[in-house]
């Protein structure tokens, strides 16, 4: 079989630079090649998925009974608010950066990201974060306790009375992650709007870019909001100014503006990569183009303007005046529509393929899935009435967590064992994913669906205790919750043995159209032996229309072995 | 395919009915309306769920690739038909989601901040009310409007206690009584931290802001007696800062404010100051309790003292053997 990169020696494979080691010690290096530091950034973020699941595990354990005796509350209140924040700031960001690092200059045929070296500092920026957030834990008065949002004045209280205190290094932890992730989108974007290879136009470039672009513009406009917010209230607890501070004059709810006119957003730089990953998975194991391609990747960029204007829906119950409270109603229901926009292409695109149950495909239809759920609940909480009900009960976080769990891990889920073959050169285990799916959708029903009931019955979110009315249902959401917590097992196995000792892969072992496939795996250095010059649309199954000009496209036309072997077997 | 859709339709409208079953009793007009609301989306929100998930479902089941089908699927790329039907149906349908939801939320009537004005133009009100989309739950806010003097209640919360103030009578109490059919205003003031004043049963919450007097009006319909939940995390006793709320026909309710009033004040039982309390006494119950012991934190509001505090400190003793 023919292949752009076929005489590439095997040493250069991978390898960063020059002389850099090429073994797993070059993960540990200053590499500013876009594929090390995509691979660093996943990594270490898995880290951190564990230590926060760990830390939602014994939640779960305090909330199997009623009262609360497994842990303190000041501890209850400290797992919360760390839970979040490191899901958030050192999970579900770092990972799909990671993603994106990887996947972005070989999808669009560049050697690498705009600026390799504030890349591998944007990086080495995370490891710290993390280190900061583990270190609340040790000081005295322990981790934050005023849940992720930090809302002052509770997050301005300060019991100790110690000047370096749990709250003083979430904020800094948060700042310093704000900084990496606007490095990041400088990057993201200039990488996107520059680097494209010859003859790839805006309507050549893959969805996945798109959700990419879209994510990073958000973080281009909303974090300096959120920096913004999180240095007042840093000078309010440390040197008593009064922004936020009631009792000398500020106003809390400026803080909650500050916060939301980023946080609502945020939710769309998490979820659009995702979305990229369900429509750059879904052509590929059901043999077929894109359904609306041009839609779904316009939607991606609608979807980043309208969610601008959506963040005060979450402020409904705060001293909000009527007339904003329905104005942001009608924008957060707007949502809907770019997002439905995307869901038909999919079930489109899938109607009459040729589908194939691989892992990644299961993990994509079953975030698909669990996204139609979210996005239905989440019409309900954009109504008015509705939502001064249900928010801050459970409702509220299981319909959160069916977003940020159900859609957006799945996605992660399903984008790593999409490319795992093309990252490592090997397949995992297709038996072992198949376990890990059936896990991870189960026990996403058993923990997040029975959190609706409870939070319509009234039951506040972030309580350490509960009545006993609600009793029934934090029983199955904990199981569930522990449930989850084992699924992640065959997914650590699966990854760990078949990067050392899985089957060698070809290229291209899904027959896969996308300039990514036509190199190596794992590509070499730098990237392409020759720049492709792209000639047309990304998915083109069924038409035998070339995707590149000057470099044959092996596998496009016919079966990889590897394919034949891995898929049918 | 109409098979499909039928079935659909019924399980949706099946769901709607159900949905009435899923929250606390409707014990204000609020809620009525609220949980019609909740009804319709829960109908409308099924509807679409099985008409997006029956043919994903079906595709997978019937569209896979048999073991040694190699070849690829329909090349379709887009039917831009099809793209502006499916762009065009959702917009509808969420601009009258928004449109039904502005409905209720305008019978209700419930006044944030800064929206007292009104209250005092009832002919305004009346024009606001004269729709032909009339319901009983908004009948019933009308009347108890009309008919009787607003009751006034101040609400205060702090870290971690409710305190019930009613001003015509000067009692305090930790227990929230109200009269049934009835409007009632609550004024909303917090000591410290932002709270939140949420009666499931009534469906209604508003934060409370310090610094801020926040007033905020209900109907209740029906007696019994509910439980009052601080919604806005509020710092470590925030799970313990609960109240319960009785709503009782109006002699009833008259009788309690006599009675009251005929009280002197004492100290109220209050669960975040007995919790502290047992944590910084070495032969605590709570200590021994607790797995994993904590840090420090804001020490509690001494227990409130009121005229009236239906509840007593728990016996320590049985609370060791529990
Ligand atoms: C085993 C899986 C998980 C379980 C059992 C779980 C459980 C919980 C629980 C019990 C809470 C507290 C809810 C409350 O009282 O407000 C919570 C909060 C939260 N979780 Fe999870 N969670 C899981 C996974 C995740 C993941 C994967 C993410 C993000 C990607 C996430 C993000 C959050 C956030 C942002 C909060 C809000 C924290 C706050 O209120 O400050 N969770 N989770
Ligand atoms: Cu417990
Ligand atoms: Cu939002």
């Amino acid at each position: 079989m023919t292949n752009i990169s076929i005489d590439a020696p095997e040493v250069v494979r991978g390898q960063p630079y020059p002389g850099a080691p090429d073994n797993w010690k070059r993960f540990f290096t200053f590499s500013t090649d876009h594929k090390v530091i995509g691979i660093q950034y996943i990594v270490t973020s898995f880290v951190f998925f564990l230590i926060g699941g760990l830390l939602s595990m014994v939640m779960r354990g305090e909330l199997i009974t009623p009262e609360a005796d497994l842990v303190d509350r000041t501890v209850y209140n400290a797992l919360f608010t760390m839970h979040g924040s490191i899901m958030l700031f050192m999970w579900t960001f770092p990972v799909l950066v990671g993603l994106g690092n990887y996947l972005v200059p070989l999808m669009i045929g560049a050697r690498d990201m705009a600026f390799p070296r504030l890349n591998a500092v944007s990086f080495w920026m995370i490891p710290v974060v993390g280190i900061l957030m583990l270190a609340s834990f040790l000081v005295p008065g322990g981790a934050s306790q005023s849940g992720w949002w930090a809302y002052p004045p509770v997050s301005l209280q300060n019991p100790t009375g110690h000047l370096i205190n749990g709250q003083v290094l979430w904020i800094l932890a948060v700042a310093i992650s704000g900084v990496s992730s606007i490095m990041g989108a400088v990057n993201f974007v200039t990488t996107i709007f520059r680097m494209r290879a010859p003859g790839m136009t805006w309507f050549k470039t893959p969805a996945f870019v798109w959700a990419v672009l879209g994510a990073q513009l958000i973080q281009l406009y909303g974090l300096p909001a959120l920096t913004g917010g999180a240095v007042m209230l840093l000078l309010d607890i440390t040197i008593g100014t009064s922004f936020f501070a009631p009792e000398r004059g500020g106003n809390p709810i400026l803080y909650q503006h500050f916060f939301w006119f980023y946080s609502h957003p945020a939710v769309y730089v998490m979820i659009l990569p995702a979305f990229g990953m369900f429509s750059e998975i879904l052509p590929v194991h059901a043999r077929k183009p894109l359904f609306g391609y041009r839609v779904i990747a316009a939607s991606s960029i609608l979807i980043t303007v309208v969610s601008g204007v959506v963040w005060v829906h979450h402020m409904f119950a705060s001293a909000t005046p009527a007339w904003m409270r329905i104005l942001f109603m009608v924008t957060s229901m707007l949502v809907a529509i770019p997002s439905g926009i995307k869901v038909f292409g999919w079930v489109a695109t899938i109607w009459g393929g040729k589908i194939r149950f691989t892992t990644p495909m299961l993990f994509a239809l079953g975030g698909i899935s669990n996204w139609l759920f979210a996005g239905i609940t989440g019409i309900f909480l954009a109504s008015v009435p509705i939502d001064i009900h249900v928010n801050n009960t459970y409702f509220v976080v299981g319909h959160f967590h069916y977003v940020l769990y159900g859609a957006i891990v799945m996605g992660i889920y399903a984008g790593i064992y999409h490319w795992f073959p093309k990252m490592t050169g090997r397949m995992y285990y297709e038996g072992l994913g198949k376990l890990h799916f059936a896990l991870t959708y189960l026990g996403t029903a058993l923990t997040f669906l029975p959190m609706h009931p409870a939070g319509l019955m009234g039951m506040p979110r972030r309580v350490a205790s509960y009545d006993l009315e609600f009793a029934y249902w934090n029983v199955l959401a904990s199981l569930g919750g522990f449930l989850l917590g084992l699924s992640t097992l065959p997914f650590i196995l699966n990854m760990v043995s078949s990067w050392i000792r899985g089957d060698k892969v070809g290229n291209n072992p899904w027959r896969a159209y996308g300039l990514e496939w036509l190199t190596s795996s794992p590509p070499t250095v730098e990237n392409f032996e020759e720049t492709p010059i792209v000639v047309s649309r990304p998915y083109g199954y069924g038409s035998n229309e070339p995707l590149v000009g000057n470099v044959p496209n092996p596998g496009l036309t016919e079966f990889p072995e590897s394919f034949t072997q891995k898929t049918t077997s | 395919m109409t098979v499909y859709a039928i079935l659909a339709a019924l399980a949706s409208f099946w769901m709607a009915k159900q949905s009435y079953s899923w929250f606390p009793p409707e014990a204000a007009a609020e809620a009525k309306l609220q949980d019609d609301l909740f009804s319709l989306f829960t109908g409308l929100g099924t509807f679409i769920y099985l008409g997006v998930i029956g043919p994903f479902l079906y595709s997978l089941v019937f569209h896979r690739a048999s073991k040694y089908d190699m070849s690829d699927g329909p090349p379709i790329e887009g039917n831009t038909w099809l793209e502006i039907v499916w762009t065009a149906v959702p917009l509808v349908l969420v601009l009258t989601l928004s449109f039904v939801s502005y409905r209720t939320y305008e019978k209700m009537a419930v006044r944030g901040p800064m929206e007292l004005v009104h209250l005092h133009m009832p002919e305004m009100m009346q024009s606001a009310y004269a729709k032909p989309f009339d319901s009983t739950p908004q009948q019933d806010i009308q009347n108890a409007m009309e008919t009787a003097p607003i009751e006034q209640i101040d609400v205060t919360a702090k870290q971690w206690a409710w305190i019930f103030h009613y001003p015509k009578q000067d009692i305090t109490s930790t227990e929230l009584h109200l009269p049934v059919d009835r409007r009632v205003r609550f004024t909303l003031r917090s000591e410290d931290v932002l709270h939140g004043f949420y009666i499931p049963a009534f469906r209604l919450k508003q934060d409370i802001v310090p610094n801020r007097e926040i007033d905020f009006e209900l109907t209740p319909v029906k007696t019994g007696t509910y439980r009052l939940r601080d919604s806005m995390f509020s710092g470590t006793y925030f799970a313990a800062n609960q109240a319960d709320v009785v709503v009782q026909p109006v002699n009833e309710y008259q009788q309690w404010l006599a009675d009251a009033a005929s009280q002197s004040p004492t100290p109220a039982f209050n669960q975040a100051a007995f919790e502290y309390s047992q944590a910084n006494d070495r032969e605590g119950a709570t200590k021994d309790k607790v797995a994993v012991r904590g840090w420090d934190t804001i020490p509690p509001a001494p227990p409130p003292v009121v005229n009236y505090a239906p509840k007593h400190e728990p016996d320590i003793a049985v609370l060791n053997h529990s």
